[in-house]
């Protein structure tokens, strides 16, 4: 199967709009703290538009919150634009896909208060919304690159209630993961290039590996870059 | 409460602070560079205790193997279950399905069972006495109904992804073996959202490949507000200390996070559902108790 980055559909995507420049409106929680007016030095933009996700654990929420904001504008979009004869189970189990990714951003964006990165401007024009197998292929490349993304980062967390975080959420990435798969190709829940046949343990991949494919979705003005 | 807001701004005053409350800078953290090898005896199943650590305690070699261990005991348990499902002919409809499975459990039956050994530790082995899957008759056609089966299946793959989410905190910065544990969770995670879309799409029942709790309670050690599984002899599996229907995350209220649906709330379905919650070492020996003769 091809990865999402070598499929190339050519296609134009249905809809543009720039929603996804989300500016927060509304996101009241009932754990945000200021945290002072000290200037957060891991927000650097440099003129390049690379965006830093910061150092330690901080630098780590923000790597999730990133990916998270992908998925969630991604899911947002299939949503809105339903490919072609969607049956109506399938836009439940994607409604119910990006209401949990809208959570897990809306969740670091409020956990992290000051220290969270900006909203990221996403680029799909590789993506035909209109086709149920580029949705579909995608969104299995999403939620595998998270799953792998989660795991080969966890280690380099320092609190353990991070640590505790990011395995609430993987998991769930890992159902979503699994759930896509099948309905690419019943059956096809483990599929050999996420999980290996030779002892069962899923991929796991170091954030520069995540980023480089992540980058590919996001604009030549929010391109991220780790340092932790 | 921003926990970590809180936290980051005690450690501009106090750098020792994460040391404190998590000290690991001494402890051993990639496990690969430990050079002696300890000869460590067969940590019993039922010795509960001996796995529990306090939290702050660095992990040492004997704490990181009764992780393994644990988690060897369920894959044990996993392992011997879809072998004898498969084995049982004319149970298993779906072999696409349930084959990955039962390769994926056995393949981490050997994995793990090769990092005890390679730590110098003793992996345990199945179940002398064997299995009881019925779980001392509470599932008595386990393995003449397939659709107990699958329901087993189904609370088994659940309960081993909460198994594994509460010893993350013991593998804490131990980038082979967390790593692997944290690998092991995501495929049992997968397993789980499969056997629960199989159960759905094919046979009807009212499932969804996440917890999707009914109701926000606060505090759900019964499970009966978080159990999503319709089989009432389950909510355990699905309740505990940190039940599934746990709706704070890191002092962040989900239910009161915007969402799609309203700038000011979240639903409960979502807000359950896009967190799975751990068990505990002791939970968890209680929980599967019942299938060990």
């Amino acid at each position: 199967m091809k990865t999402a980055s070598e499929l190339n559909t050519g296609n134009v995507n249905l809809h543009r709009r720039s929603f996804l420049r989300y500016a927060g409106a509304g996101i009241a929680g009932a754990g945000l703290l200021a945290v002072g007016a000290s200037c957060h030095k891991d927000h650097n933009v440099t003129p390049s538009g690379t965006i830093s996700l910061g150092t330690g654990d901080i630098g780590i929420l923000n790597y999730a919150y990133a990916l998270e904001q992908l998925e969630a504008a991604f899911y947002t979009q299939v949503v809105a634009t339903p490919y072609s004869g969607m049956p109506s189970v399938e836009l439940t189990f994607l409604t119910d896909i990006r209401d949990h990714e809208v959570c897990h951003r809306n969740f670091f964006k409020a956990a992290l208060g000051a220290s969270a990165i900006q909203s990221l401007s996403v680029n799909f024009s590789k993506i035909d919304f209109t086709s149920r197998t580029s949705v579909l292929t995608y969104a299995k490349a999403f939620e595998d690159l998270g799953v792998t993304a989660y795991d080969g980062v966890g280690y380099k967390i320092q609190n353990v209630a991070y640590l505790a975080i990011a395995g609430s959420i993987v998991s769930v990435e890992a159902r979503h993961a699994a759930l896509i798969g099948n309905l690419l190709q019943n059956g096809n829940f483990v599929s050999s290039d996420q999980v290996s046949t030779s002892n069962g343990l899923n991929v796991s991949n170091d954030p520069a590996t995540v980023l480089a494919t992540a980058n590919t979705f996001l604009s030549a003005q929010t391109q991220v870059s780790a340092n932790f | 409460m921003n926990l970590f807001g809180i936290i980051e701004e005690i450690e501009k005053i106090d750098p020792d602070f994460q040391d404190r409350i998590n000290p690991r800078r001494d402890a051993i953290k990639n496990i690969t560079s430990f050079g002696s090898k300890v000869a460590v005896a067969a940590l019993p199943f039922a010795l509960g205790s001996i796995f529990k650590k306090a939290y702050g305690a660095a992990a040492s070699t004997t704490d990181v193997i009764g992780v393994l261990n644990f988690a060897l005991t369920l894959e044990h348990l996993e392992a011997a279950f879809y072998n004898q499902g498969l084995g049982t002919s004319g149970l298993v409809t779906d072999s696409s399905y349930i084959t990955p499975i039962q390769t994926d459990e056995n393949n981490h039956v050997t994995f793990l069972t090769s990092v005890i050994t390679s730590l110098g530790g003793t992996p345990v082995a199945a179940n002398a006495a064997g299995y009881d899957f019925t779980a001392g008759g509470t599932f008595p056609t386990v393995f003449s109904n397939y659709q107990t089966f699958l329901a087993v299946a189904e609370t088994l793959e659940d309960t081993g992804v909460r198994a594994y989410k509460g010893q993350a905190g013991t593998l804490a910065g131990n980038q082979t073996v967390l790593t692997a544990a944290l690998s092991i969770h995501a495929v049992e995670a997968r397993h789980a959202s499969a056997i629960r879309y199989l159960r759905m799409s094919k046979y009807g029942v009212s499932i969804y490949p996440w917890i999707t709790s009914p109701t926000a309670s606060g505090s759900d050690v019964s499970g009966a507000n978080s159990n999503d599984t319709g089989i009432t002899a389950v909510n355990g599996n699905y309740g505990g200390a940190t039940a599934e229907n746990t709706t704070v995350q890191g002092g962040v209220n989900i239910l009161t996070l915007a969402s799609v649906e309203s700038s000011s709330s979240t639903s409960v379905a979502t807000a359950t559902a896009a967190f799975d919650e751990p068990l505990t070492t002791n939970e968890v020996l209680a929980l599967v108790t019942p299938f060990i003769k």
